[in-house]
């Protein structure tokens, strides 16, 4: 299904800082990772998360450096900081008092209306 | 497999010539794209497919390249020479060495008469620095050119024989201290030297229509930059004046001695450097500026005109209001050749050319009323150094003017194209040239030196 471009918009750093924590990586790795993770839900526009990576790298949220590729490319790899790290425990107090606040309305136990109207 | 790495080839030179992606992130976004196309294929599409969806995936290039703006929104504004000093690469450094030598070495030459005495903040010594002001910069610009165009031995020599012939005319004729033919000597001499610098800016092909009007190019960047320079330069003294003087120094020996005169000489070559290295980066000045004044000056000379029709007022000839219409002219006729100069000749003629026009009838009509004041002076006082040389400059342009008016109709009554207009204004420059020359040798020995 289609997601709105303000959430990719708002998730995208969670998402990168949450997968940066499991290790090491590059933008293609990372891009099939949300993939993975979201069972194919999520799709970005693959381009975009390059101007994001160089924002927390900017920010120091991630450090950058470049590799080899196992085919010997240039590559450049991301790996987290200890600021990004906090910034990720920041992240996910904000989306829990989202989920939270969510949960409180009928917004997880509404019926949804049959497709067919 | 050849096809693909053709494919990604041209992807990348068409990703690279937005300003926002730089060469690195050009590579990373490469990577991307052959991890993608390589998985793609391994779950068995063709190349040619694979590259198209790869493609596809990265995103639109102009949405792609905004997010990059957005990130590196400094990226838009060019930079000049931090960018070339990351490339390295040797032409750069070794410009920039011969460059900053030679500008060390027109400081240098400046304190040189110091050793024999003649301090450039003694009263005695004046009329010396006076005579030789042009010496002590344009040699070092000159040769900063002849150097990096490879100019010839021929050309090497012609060069240091128009500036022996101009070190000897200022120091050899017995030239009256303060008088008017040394005077004009002064204010000309340079602009002779000037376009003598043009021929080593050339290479040694300053018959070329297209070097001359390189070199008009160069002339109006590089004193937008010399000008820049020396505003900088008058932040740097008035922070040392203030400085010095809380720790109750007087550092008025170090500026007026050493930092005005050598910065003010060695800055002259360091503009020069600088338009070189910026042409192709940045956009040209001088250009927009002319866009900025031409009509201001349109509107000046006809608010000129109109006022002395109804006042029936004419001019007043005094050699200050003299000097006035010349610089107006001389000002008109730059607006004029820099109008030219960034012209894209292809263009249909539009306003900006009729406003051209305009400006240049009214020049030529205020030209004619300073011409009929001289004439009118001189008939009745006679000839004097001022009076012959003001005659002939605006001979020069009213010559100038006169055949540019004809051509600018020409070619907006679509008669004829752009080029000849073009080519009007670089033949003619040595005509500045030649009469500068002329004010310089001939004009102290016509008028006895006085």
């Amino acid at each position: 299904m289609d997601i709105g471009k303000d959430l990719v918009a708002a998730s995208a750093t969670p998402l990168v800082l949450a997968i940066l924590r499991e290790g090491e990586s590059y933008g293609y790795a990372i891009i099939k990772r949300v993939e993975e993770l979201s069972g194919g839900e999520l799709q970005w526009t693959d381009g975009m998360l390059y101007p994001v990576l160089h924002r927390l790298e900017r920010n120091a949220l991630v450090k950058a450096n470049w590799g080899e590729s196992e085919s010997g490319r240039r590559r450049k790899y991301y790996r987290l900081t200890d600021k990004g790290s906090e910034e990720l425990a920041n992240q996910r107090r904000q989306w829990q008092i989202v989920n939270k606040a969510l949960r409180a309305t009928s917004f997880t136990s509404f019926q949804l209306a049959p497709q067919a109207i | 497999m050849h096809v693909l790495e053709e494919q990604i080839g041209e992807w990348r030179a068409y990703v690279r010539r937005r300003q926002a992606i730089e060469a690195a992130d050009v590579a990373e976004l490469e990577d991307h794209l052959r991890s993608q196309v390589a998985d793609l294929q391994a779950s068995g599409l063709s190349a040619d497919e694979a590259f198209l969806i790869g493609v596809k995936r990265l995103g639109e290039l102009d949405t792609l390249s905004r997010e990059f703006a957005r990130e590196h929104s400094e990226r838009l504004w060019k930079r000049l020479v931090v960018a070339d000093a990351e490339k390295s690469g040797t032409g750069w450094s070794r410009e920039l060495v011969v460059a900053l030598g030679l500008a060390v070495g027109a400081g240098v030459a400046i304190k040189v008469p110091e050793l024999f005495g003649l301090s450039i903040q003694d009263q005695a010594a004046e009329f010396f620095y006076f005579r030789n002001a042009s010496f002590f910069v344009l040699p070092f610009l000159a040769a900063f050119f002849a150097w990096k165009r490879g100019l010839n031995p021929a050309g090497w020599m012609g060069l240091a024989a128009i500036f022996a012939v101009g070190v000897l005319v200022m120091n050899v004729f017995p030239f009256t201290p303060k008088g008017s033919t040394l005077q004009l000597a002064f204010l000309h001499l340079p602009m002779a030297l000037w376009l003598a610098v043009g021929v080593a800016y050339a290479g040694g092909a300053w018959r070329s229509h297209d070097q001359r009007m390189n070199y008009v190019r160069f002339s109006g960047e590089w004193f937008i930059y010399y000008v820049l320079i020396a505003l900088g330069g008058g932040v740097l003294m008035v922070s040392t004046m203030f400085i010095f003087q809380s720790i109750g120094m007087d550092a008025k020996w170090l500026l007026q001695g050493w930092i005005v005169p050598c910065g003010a000489v060695g800055a002259v070559v360091v503009a020069g450097l600088l338009v070189e290295a910026k042409q192709s980066v940045i956009e040209n000045m001088a250009p927009v500026l002319t866009l900025l004044f031409t009509p201001l000056f349109t509107l000046l000379l006809l608010a000129f005109l109109a006022t002395t029709v109804v006042t029936g007022s004419g001019i007043n000839v005094e050699r200050q209001t003299l000097i006035g219409f010349d610089v107006l002219l001389v000002v008109v006729v730059g607006l004029l050749l820099y109008a030219i100069s960034a012209r894209d000749p292809q263009r249909a003629p539009g306003f900006f050319d009729a406003l051209q026009l305009a400006l240049v009838i009214c020049a030529l009509l205020v030209d004619a009323m300073a011409l009929w004041a001289i004439l009118a002076r001189i008939s009745a006082f006679g000839f004097t150094p001022n009076r012959v040389a003001a005659l002939g400059e605006n001979l020069i342009l009213v010559v100038n003017l006169g055949w540019s008016a004809v051509l600018y109709a020409r070619f907006l009554g679509k008669r004829a194209g752009f080029a000849p207009l073009e080519r009007w204004q670089t033949a003619y420059l040595p005509v500045y040239a030649v009469w500068a020359a002329i004010v310089v040798v001939i004009f102290p020995l016509v008028f006895r030196f006085r």
